[in-house]
């Protein structure tokens, strides 16, 4: 029951987390910022599944949280290479 | 016994989300893009890593099954969060400073994020 209600809680703050990101996603003046708020949400959503495979109370979520965590970092990488270099593959 | 397992995880979860929020608000508050890059990169990623101890604790003492996966994904971040800050900041250095703003290097080196030409300073020639 306790439990039910802090996941409530997470997941109220890690949702607003996600809208605090897309804000930030839409008002940032440069673009390292939008890769950076990017990263977050990636980061966020990956909390968000976590927390709905716990109260759902299956383990598949996991195996998704895994993925996204891959992809994230995989694409932050790309961006920050893009913003680095201009290309990505050389 | 696993009553107080499930304080332990009502725990973890609120100062987990406490954590997460904290570092979202840090990315909307803080004024400069380098102490911007402080709040989610640390704090979102403690956050995350308190969801999932609390996950793997739920799993163990209230589910009674083991499950490893949560280690995965917390050893996973935990190893890329300070690689993507550190990219970022190689950018940030690459597109908005030149040598005079930095730090002098050390004496056989150079700032990464500088191309060549940028990177010699007039005093060091």
């Amino acid at each position: 029951m306790i439990i039910e209600y802090a996941i409530y809680f997470a997941a109220f703050c890690f949702g607003s987390s996600l809208l605090m990101n897309l804000w930030k996603i839409v008002s940032a003046e440069g673009v390292g910022d939008r890769v950076l708020a990017l990263d977050t949400m990636v980061i966020n959503a990956i909390a968000l599944m976590v927390l709905f495979g716990m109260w759902k109370g299956t383990e598949i979520y996991f195996e998704a949280a895994m993925l996204i965590a891959m992809l994230g970092f995989v694409s932050t990488v790309a961006y920050a290479r893009f913003m680095l270099r201009g290309n990505i593959i050389e | 016994m696993a009553e107080f397992f499930q304080y332990v995880v009502a725990a973890s979860l609120v100062i987990a989300g406490i954590f997460g929020i904290v570092g979202s608000f840090g990315l909307i508050k803080l004024n400069d893009p380098m102490s911007r890059l402080h709040a989610p990169t640390k704090a979102t990623t403690l956050g995350v890593g308190g969801v999932l101890i609390a996950s793997m604790v739920h799993a163990l003492m209230v589910e009674h099954h083991l499950s490893v996966h949560e280690l995965l994904i917390t050893i996973f971040l935990f190893l890329t969060a300070p690689i993507t800050a550190n990219f970022i900041a190689k950018a940030h250095i690459h597109r908005h400073c030149t040598a005079e703003d930095l730090p002098d290097p050390a004496p056989d080196a150079r700032w990464a994020g500088l191309t060549e030409e940028e990177a010699d300073t007039p005093d060091a020639q």
